[in-house]
């Protein structure tokens, strides 16, 4: 039997070493396909900034109101020249960081709490649904009161955004593992503490790292949403800032330099995903 | 040689919203040291649960479950459980998967580590003990998961559908394969299945349930001529085909 199996691995090697000419067609295939797709998304984008600018540049549209490429450029360089873009860019992304992360540790150990206690799940499920379908931006001015008008209003107004779904993602992630790999470990005698720490944990936890990817998503509504109401710096400040002085280049840039900061912390979480979330599947 | 299992007037009942339903009646099972021991029965008539009760899973609604003339209550070493599919946990590897066990009983110590890695090494799945399961065919993986079960030394291995998650060809390999294991360590076993063939095959006595509430039907026991007993010998027994024809007349199928 044992070495059956043996042979059977070896002959999946040698079959991988020697590749034929049709396998090498293939795979030429399947690489021009992904060259083919990626410069074509490159050449909308290239193509969208240069229509902007050339459309701005002969009068087609008014670039007082849509701003334009260029402009955006030299408004960064004006902000970075007075060395408060990345003052700004950093409050905000720092405020994101700390709302999505207090807000996914704090959503896990309620879902933990909920596991453990079913009683406890049944009796808050209404209004956990209840908090769920509420948006969670009407409680903005409540924050604001009850916490000041400061970077910890934001920091709450992104945590609670992200909050809710947490626990209900999770706690359906813990709720969802193999009952029959339960029953594994309890023949073995596990006590609930070992329950949750052998099994359901570790089986949820990559259900756990695709909460925090939505969480940061989320979590930038809430800070952008927060900077709108109180704060004196950050991307949402500019944007405001921007569109009550009718100044459409600070707020045209600044939603350019969101967009590429929260792609680029939503990337961040993806590698993290790839460095924690082992993959089995692979030699 | 005693008996290692004694099932006394056992009675199990399910409630639900929808009522009760009686799934085990009056069963009265002795298993002796070192038997092997297949329950089968048409399916949904308690095999399962009968292996819970004995495992201490569950607790019966009457009787009593003895093992070593002690009553069960709650699991215990002594018993060990392999279900349907492996459950090898893909987070770990096999050494990790195999030391489960162990871990959860705080066991673990260098004799115990040492004899894992015996056992590893006796049934071939050393050099894989620092792969992961995905990475192992089934049959290994089915005889990681019986590693699994024995370190921690129980004196009796519950199957229960131990092979019915592999395809045919691979389960006669594993049967073969766990069975002379499984006699190599001198253990107790009882094995739940609804396979006739694989029932006769491995076991020395034979318990046919009836339909639910399950009772007893009918012990068989198995006396083969072949040369030395093992799973795929005695399919060629000449008494196998009686066998099956008496069990599968008992189960009284109708479709």
């Amino acid at each position: 039997m044992f070495k059956i199996n043996r042979k059977k691995v070896n002959d999946k090697q040698t079959a991988l070493q020697e590749i034929s000419p049709e396998h090498r067609e293939f795979l030429r295939k399947v690489k021009l396909r992904k060259t083919i797709i990626l410069s074509t998304q490159l050449l909308i984008l290239i193509l969208f900034f240069v229509v902007w600018e050339v459309a701005g540049d002969l009068k087609l549209i008014d670039a007082f109101i849509t701003s334009q490429p260029s402009r955006m450029v030299k408004t960064l360089i004006n902000l970075y020249n007075e060395g408060s873009l990345f003052y700004h860019i950093g409050i905000t992304c720092l405020e994101t960081v700390i709302g999505f992360t207090i807000g996914t540790v704090f959503g896990i150990v309620i879902a933990i709490i909920l596991w453990w206690s079913s009683f406890l799940a049944k009796v808050i499920e209404p209004y956990l649904v209840v908090l769920n379908s509420l948006p969670k931006i009407a409680l903005g001015p409540v924050f604001i009161v009850w916490i000041g008008a400061g970077p910890a209003s934001i920091i709450v107004m992104a945590l609670t955004v992200s909050l809710v779904v947490t626990i209900l993602e999770v706690l359906n992630g813990f709720l969802s593992v193999d009952q029959e790999k339960i029953k594994l470990v309890k023949t073995f005698g596990a006590n609930r503490l070992q329950i949750l720490t052998k099994v359901v944990l570790p089986a949820s936890f990559p259900t756990m790292i695709s909460s925090l990817k939505i969480n940061v998503g989320l979590s930038w509504v809430g800070v952008i949403v927060g900077e709108f109401l109180v704060s004196k710096g950050g991307l949402g400040y500019l944007i405001v800032y921007g569109g009550q002085v009718f100044q459409l280049d600070l707020v045209m840039a600044s939603v350019l330099v969101l967009a590429i900061a929260a792609a680029l912390m939503y990337q961040g979480v993806v590698y993290l995903e790839k460095l924690l979330v082992r993959d089995n599947s692979q030699k | 040689m005693g008996n290692i299992v004694e099932l006394k007037n056992i009675g199990m009942i399910y409630h639900s919203l929808n009522g009760e339903i009686i799934a085990l009646e009056n069963i009265n099972l002795s298993v002796e040291e070192g038997e092997f021991v297949s329950i089968v029965g048409p399916s949904g008539c308690g095999k399962s649960t009968l292996l819970s009760l004995i495992s201490g899973l569950l607790k019966p609604t009457f009787g009593e479950v003895l093992i070593n003339g002690k009553e069960v209550n709650g699991t215990s070493n002594e018993v060990g459980y392999m279900l349907q599919k492996d459950h090898l946990f893909d987070w770990r590897t096999i050494y990790e998967n195999v030391i489960l066990g162990l871990e959860i009983t705080g066991t673990l110590n260098a004799g115990t580590k040492e004899k894992v890695l015996k056992l590893l090494d006796t049934y071939g799945l050393y050099e894989f003990k620092d792969k992961y399961p995905s990475q192992l065919s089934g049959g290994m993986r089915q005889r990681a998961a019986l590693i699994r079960t024995l370190a921690t030394d129980p004196k009796i291995l519950l199957l229960d559908e131990a092979f019915s998650a592999l395809d045919y060809q691979t389960r006669l390999a594993v049967n073969e394969d766990i069975y002379s294991i499984i006699k190599k360590e001198n253990k107790t076993a009882i094995l739940v299945t609804h396979d006739i063939a694989e029932s006769i095959s491995m076991a020395d006595r034979v318990v046919v349930l009836t339909k639910r509430p399950g009772t007893i039907k009918n012990i068989h026991e198995i006396k083969l001529t072949c040369k030395k007993r093992t799973p795929l010998c005695s399919r060629e027994a000449p008494e196998f085909r009686h066998y099956f024809n008496q069990i599968w007349k008992e189960l009284d199928v109708h479709v």
